[in-house]
């Protein structure tokens, strides 16, 4: 069998779908053959092989784990905070268990709740995930203490490599190149600083403990010195409770190359390729791909070595990946920190070499031996993988959170596949990591994986919250990123071409008129579906299509705002005039800028926010979605590899009656303009503000009591407080003056 | 009383059988299946078909008129004040994407000396939530939405359809009140403005919904307008109400007051208690409007239409295409054509079961389903003879008794005349097709496809016989007798006067004198003078009949069923 075609065998069963007799053969090496090839043999007092699994996790991960469990027939165990109870990840395993509120300290992070979560289920064995405790000693101790696997490296690995200055010196002792720098135990600030000018500016400083960018600095010139260094010793101990700081040389163009290796309880430990993870944003990887591109086998096979050196030099086993700094400018790799876990991109090491990552895990913890060796391990095609988020990329790619109110992610196939946590109608929390899904793509060679990419990300469909779908999509579609031209800096070096659309401004308008008009129709025609299907033959020519006027057409103005990302002049308005012929098809015209556009368009409804719309005899697919926030009905449309985004305004605000706090004039004539009065006699319970104070309009001042009831009186515009002379007891009569509110 | 005119246009043989129904092929249509009747490559049907599409596109031009309101510079106005053309304001009242049965659009055409666009308010159903409503709106674009006679005629109307089918009253309010140099014809008598208000109190006591919507002015009398309504939304900024505005204000007290002030949305929703619901605009203000119909819960006095187990929920499209309705009524009015031949592009399947068939056959009776929905429907095929009517009020008997709703399609000259059609009691037989067809408390609509004349209007369920809805085509004539007749019959007495008198009256004479009058009946029998007056409730094209007489059964369904009760027949 051809082994590329194997190879999609496999792929396909990382879906989980079933167990392939190919899956079974690679891992038919008994124990007893991996001991003939220098394992040794399994002790009869091991363990029994692990029958059900925790996993300690939430999200993607945890059901991306149980998916590998369920195909290997192990029964699942999932934990919840209050937060996630009906979350996917919950519904996804055979059994689930409650271990606190939403806060991560009190529930995901809390050792002592999953372990006794795992003894009540009677799990075997708890899978870490990514995150959370995957990455703590004592958390993996714990599990030994309690006679739980932990399925991962061993506590001493894990603190080995935690400590991000020990874990250099090991590396420096085992021959890992390292980045200049200075790793010791002497924090006083004079001594950091001179350090700093042996290793030669710019310096990076970060915390020893901890990861993601948490704390890091860097530093230009010695006269940022001090500012920075004491945010990163706050930021530190804040996040990792320990203000610990290292630093290093920071190399101008880097990229970031990880390994990732696999070792089993005998001391085997192989490499699996690397995994090129450069473009980042705040410190954060979005696109991942393996293997890393522009570079040649003999740095592949000098970076591998140079991994399972480290990873030997701490004995360890199961899956990590050691993440080397690759100056682009000489070609020197330097050994940066491992990840003792197995990590959010995995995906893409599996797309390339065919196996579940997830059960080697498993395999592993159970004593098995690796099923191949290092001449065996596979480098089959390309694959990306982008990370979904819930953000804002024009404010800063900040964390966002909301409903996903419309949810499609493209369907997997042998060479798409999509990791989510996530449903319609979940909410993105912020107690948690603001991922959606993990678009992963194979391809035969990098180009074709990219168009794949591109392909896949322009039919992701989420609506409800901002997400880095577009951004995604123009790193994809960029030069730079089409020829493998990457580095850590990618994004801010780019920006001018990924924020800005200026330059395109005027296709761009003209795209989302079009947009503008298949979401019109889409709507039209969808209202009239649903009428369709109720009501009686009489009641139902009241519905008819197209909507019957006398001797006219029947017309329909849409007045729409489209939201462009990367516009910062605002949203634009969009005024379509739509006509129903008599036909059922729609004549839309739009008066735009100096433009106005006229569609014939014919839309059928397929069901499911799904239309095929044909304007002017091409006829394309559409998904739309709309939901209602902030008294704006939003819209969402996908076409071809379009996406725009709409809002109409909804006729009824929220806010029913802020204006009744407007008094007409004359009813006020007896006191100055903004002066307030009491509603009503009662009781002052509450004085919220202080004479001369600035306040906002509508703002809380008082609270009175009155006939059990309190009612708020609040500032009728902004300006200062005069006159606030009340006190909490004091009664006040009817109409009486309460204060006044003074530009 | 009936006294029956007739043209005798057709002969009374060739008006009893115009035209002998076809022989259907014996494996060709099913029972009740009636044929085509229309013959495609004939040169009268593409004459017919020319003359109506000419007649058709008039229609559609006058309408396209009316619809942009009081002009391009009131429309730019209105719009700088943030406020939707009546229309556009239905248009978001109603379900997004529903139909709207306007009603008397071309009201108020060439009326008066200055074009008052649908009579400067718009009338007609649409549905709520699924509620069907009645909306009166006014038109501030058109002489500043004032009442001329006209105006009043068209609201008092809208508002008798609503009492009359049950359906809750939406009042869109901008209108500055009577219109003061006419007020003597639009302020004093019983069909005045006046009657406004008491049909609002009528209504609500009968637990018929009023609703007013304030998003324009509403001064003096208007101001009972939301003041008498069940609940009432304003708009902010737009929206006032009071009994004299600040001119007159100033003028009677002094006291000087903004608009807004006086009679705003504030006053009325937080102070007066006039009004019910505070809008911030216009678009919250018809949110407000649909949220009040949607709490309306009429659900507990759900009509006929909730009770009908007889309604099909399937139903079939006419076999013959609508279109062809267009091409059916002959240009030259003399000419006769087979009401069968509009049934068939009317009703669900092209099915009609004929009653008595073979006897009075120039009154084509008979069952069929509209939309799912039985009907009974009467159209003429000639002139009305002792026969044809009291095969009518049979017919009409039968429906009231299963509550099924009728249909008139009428095509009349009138009732046949005659020594021997008089001696034979015609006045007798048409009194008792009059008699029944004033009882019936059925749903009724009627659709004048050709002719309305004489007596035969009254018997076909004219306007003076309350149908619940009433439209014409546009090649209708409404007249009491043909204009040819009637110089006919005046000519003679004419000519009896001046021989009284000893004049000589020349052929010339007699000839210019009956010209005027074939004239005069030319023009007040055209559709248009009927609908400018109001005496229907108008003008659509042939080929939207089967659509509006569905959607008029379906608002007049709303009612509970009531029993007929007739008077003294005379036998």
């Amino acid at each position: 069998m051809p082994s590329s075609m194997a190879l999609l065998i496999l792929r396909r069963n990382l879906h989980g779908r079933t167990s392939s007799l190919l899956q079974a053969r690679l891992f038919s090496r008994s124990p007893e053959a991996a001991a003939a090839a220098g394992a040794p043999k399994r002790r009869t007092s091991e363990p029994k092989p692990i029958e059900k699994i925790l996993v300690a996790n939430r999200g993607e991960i945890a059901c991306r784990i149980f998916r590998t469990a369920r195909r290997l027939g192990i029964p699942t165990v999932a934990v919840y905070s209050d937060a996630d109870a009906g979350a996917l990840h919950v519904r996804s395993a055979d059994e689930a268990v409650r271990i606190g509120p939403a806060p991560a300290r009190l529930s995901y992070l809390s050792g002592a709740s999953i372990i006794d979560a795992a003894l009540r289920a009677g799990a075997q064995a708890i899978h870490p995930g990514y995150g959370f405790l995957s990455e703590s000693a004592e958390f993996a101790q714990l599990c030994e203490d309690n006679g739980l696997t932990f399925i991962g490296p061993p506590a001493s690995a894990i603190r080995d490599m935690g400590d991000k200055s020990a874990s250099k010196k090991i590396m420096g002792s085992a021959g890992v190149p390292l980045v200049p720098g200075y790793h010791g135990d002497e924090q006083d600030i004079d001594f950091m600083r001179s350090e700093a000018e042996k290793i030669g500016y710019p310096i990076l400083i970060k915390p020893t403990h901890g990861g993601g960018g948490k704390g890091m600095r860097i530093v230009q010139s010695t006269n940022e010195f001090v500012d920075s260094f004491l945010g990163a010793q706050r930021e530190a101990a804040a996040s990792f409770g320990v203000d610990k700081i290292l630093l290093e040389k920071y190399i101008t163009r880097p990229r970031h190359i990880e390994v990732q290796i696999f070792g089993d309880k005998y001391g085997n430990v192989l490499y699996l390729n690397e995994r090129d993870c450069s473009v980042q944003r705040r410190h954060q990887k979005i696109i991942e791909e393996a293997p890393a591109p522009n570079v040649t086998s003999d740095f592949r096979t000098h970076l591998g070595q140079a991994a399972v050196s480290a990873a030997k030099a701490v004995n360890y086993h199961n899956a990590g990946t050691v993440e080397f700094i690759v100056d682009t400018a000489s070609g020197q790799f330097y050994f940066m920190e491992m990840n003792t876990r197995l990590q959010v991109e995995h995906p893409v090491t599996e797309m390339i070499v065919g196996q579940d990552l997830v059960e080697w895990q498993i395999r592993v913890a159970n004593g098995e031996p690796l099923p191949i060796d290092q001449s065996e391990v596979p480098l089959l095609g390309h694959a990306f993988e982008a990370r979904i988020y819930a953000e804002n990329v024009p404010k800063g790619f900040l964390p966002a959170t909301g409903v996903l109110h419309h949810y499609r992610p493209v369907p997997g196939t042998s060479s798409v596949r999509v990791d989510t946590g996530v449903e319609e109608g979940d909410t993105v929390s912020m107690h948690y990591d603001p991922m959606i899904a993990k678009l992963v793509v194979w391809g035969e060679s990098r180009s074709a994986a990219l168009v794949k990419l591109k392909d896949s990300l322009s039919k992701f469909q989420v609506a409800g919250l901002p997400t880095n779908i577009n951004f995604l999509r123009k790193l994809a579609n960029h030069w730079a990123f089409e020829d493998g031209d990457v580095e850590t800096h990618f994004i801010e070096h780019f920006k001018d071409d990924l924020f800005d659309d200026s330059c395109h401004e005027n296709e761009a308008y003209k795209e989302a008129i079009y947009s503008a008009a298949l979401v019109a129709a889409c709507i039209c025609n969808k209202e009239n579906s649903n009428f369709r299907e109720g009501g009686n033959g009489l009641n139902s020519i009241w519905y008819a299509n197209p909507p019957f006027r006398v001797n006219h057409c029947a017309k329909r103005v849409f007045e729409f705002k489209w939201d462009n990302d990367y516009d910062s002049t605002g949203s634009k308005p969009l005024v379509l005039s739509l006509t129903y012929q008599a036909d059922g098809q729609y004549d839309i015209e739009v008066e735009g800028e100096g433009t106005s556009l006229g569609f014939h368009v014919k839309v059928t409804y397929l069901g499911n926010h799904d239309f095929r719309v044909e304007v002017d005899g091409v006829s394309v697919q559409v998904s739309l979605a709309t939901y209602e926030k902030d008294l704006d009905k939003h819209i969402h449309i996908w076409h071809g590899s379009k996406h725009h985004h709409f809002r109409q305004k909804l006729g009824q605000p929220l806010f029913d009656d802020d204006d009744s706090q407007h008094k007409p004039s004359f009813e006020m004539a007896s006191h100055p303009q903004g002066t307030v009065v009491a509603p009503m006699a009662g009781l002052v319970v509450k004085v919220l503000a202080k004479d001369g104070m600035r306040v906002e309009e509508g703002q809380p001042i008082l609270v009175l009591e009155a006939m059990k009831m309190e009612h708020v009186v609040k500032a009728p515009s902004a300006g200062h407080v005069h006159g606030l002379a009340v006190t909490a007891g004091q009664q006040v009569p009817d109409s009486s003056v309460l204060f006044s509110i003074k530009e | 009383m009936l006294r029956a005119f007739a043209r005798r246009a057709v002969s009374a043989s060739s008006g009893r059988a115009p035209a002998p129904p076809r022989r259907r092929g014996r494996r060709g249509l099913s029972s009740g299946v009636l044929p085509d009747g229309v013959d495609r490559g004939s040169g009268e049907y593409a004459r017919n078909a020319g003359a109506m599409a000419d007649l058709v596109s008039q229609l559609q031009s006058h309408v396209q008129k009316v619809i942009g309101g009081g002009g391009a510079e009131a429309v730019r106005r209105n719009k700088s004040r943030n406020k939707l053309l009546p229309r556009e304001r239905i248009d978001r009242l109603i379900d997004p994407g529903s139909s709207f049965l306007e009603l008397s659009q071309l009201a108020g055409h060439e009326l008066y000396e200055d074009p008052l666009p649908s009579a400067g308010i718009v009338t007609g159903i649409g549905p709520v939530y699924g509620q069907l409503c009645m909306f009166v709106a006014n038109d501030p674009t058109v002489k500043g939405g004032t009442y001329f006679p006209i105006t009043v005629k068209k609201h008092l109307r809208a508002q008798e359809i609503a009492a009359q089918c049950k359906l809750p009253c939406v009042y869109l309010v901008d209108s500055g009140g009577a219109f003061l140099p006419k007020q003597a014809d639009v302020f004093p008598d019983k069909e005045n403005f006046g009657r406004i208000f008491y049909n609002q109190a009528v209504m609500s006591s009968k637990g018929i919904p009023q609703i007013a919507l304030v998003l324009g002015s509403c001064t003096a009398g208007g101001a009972y307008i939301p003041a008498m309504a069940d609940e009432s939304v304003m708009v902010k900024g737009n929206g006032t109400i009071f009994l004299a505005g600040p001119p007159l204000v100033k003028a009677a007290t002094g006291e000087e007051v903004s608009a807004e002030d006086l009679g705003g949305a504030a006053v009325h929703c937080k102070t007066s208690g006039v009004s019910d619901y505070f809008a911030q605009d216009e678009l919250h203000g018809l949110a407000l409007g649909r949220n009040i119909i949607k709490n309306l819960h009429t659900a507990g006095k759900q009509g006929t239409l909730a009770r009908l187990q007889n309604v099909n929920s399937e139903f079939k499209e006419p076999l013959y295409d609508v279109k062809e309705l267009r091409s059916i009524a002959p240009t030259d009015h003399k000419q006769a054509f087979d009401i069968r031949s509009v049934i068939a592009r009317i009703v669900d399947g092209s099915e009609f079961d004929e009653f008595k068939k073979l006897y009075g056959t120039t009154l084509v009776t008979g069952f069929a389903r509209i939309f799912g929905q039985p009907v009974g429907i009467i159209g003429n095929n000639g002139i009305l003879f002792n026969e044809s009517a009291l095969k009518g009020a049979h017919f009409i008997e039968l429906c009231c008794q299963r509550n099924i709703p009728l249909i008139f399609l009428q095509n009349i000259t009138g009732f046949m005349v005659g020594s021997r059609s008089e001696a034979n009691g015609i006045a007798k037989s048409g009194a008792k097709m009059v008699m029944a067809v004033s009882c019936a408390k059925v749903p009724k609509v009627t659709i004048i496809v050709g002719g309305s004349f004489g007596a035969g209007n009254y018997a076909m369920c004219g306007r003076a016989y309350s149908p619940d809805f009433m439209f014409l085509w546009p090649n209708a004539r409404i007249s009491v007798m043909g204009g040819t007749q009637a110089a006919g019959v005046l000519s003679q007495i004419e000519r009896a006067n001046k021989k009284r008198q000893g004049v000589q009256w020349t052929k010339e004479d007699e000839e210019s004198f009956k010209a005027k009058v074939v004239e005069a009946y030319e023009r007040e029998g055209n559709s248009y003078y009927s609908t400018a007056r109001l005496w229907d409730d108008g003008i659509i094209d042939p080929a939207d009949t089967r659509k509006v007489i569905g959607l008029s059964i379906s608002a007049s369904l709303n009612r509970d069923p009531e029993d007929t009760k007739y008077g003294v027949f005379r036998m």
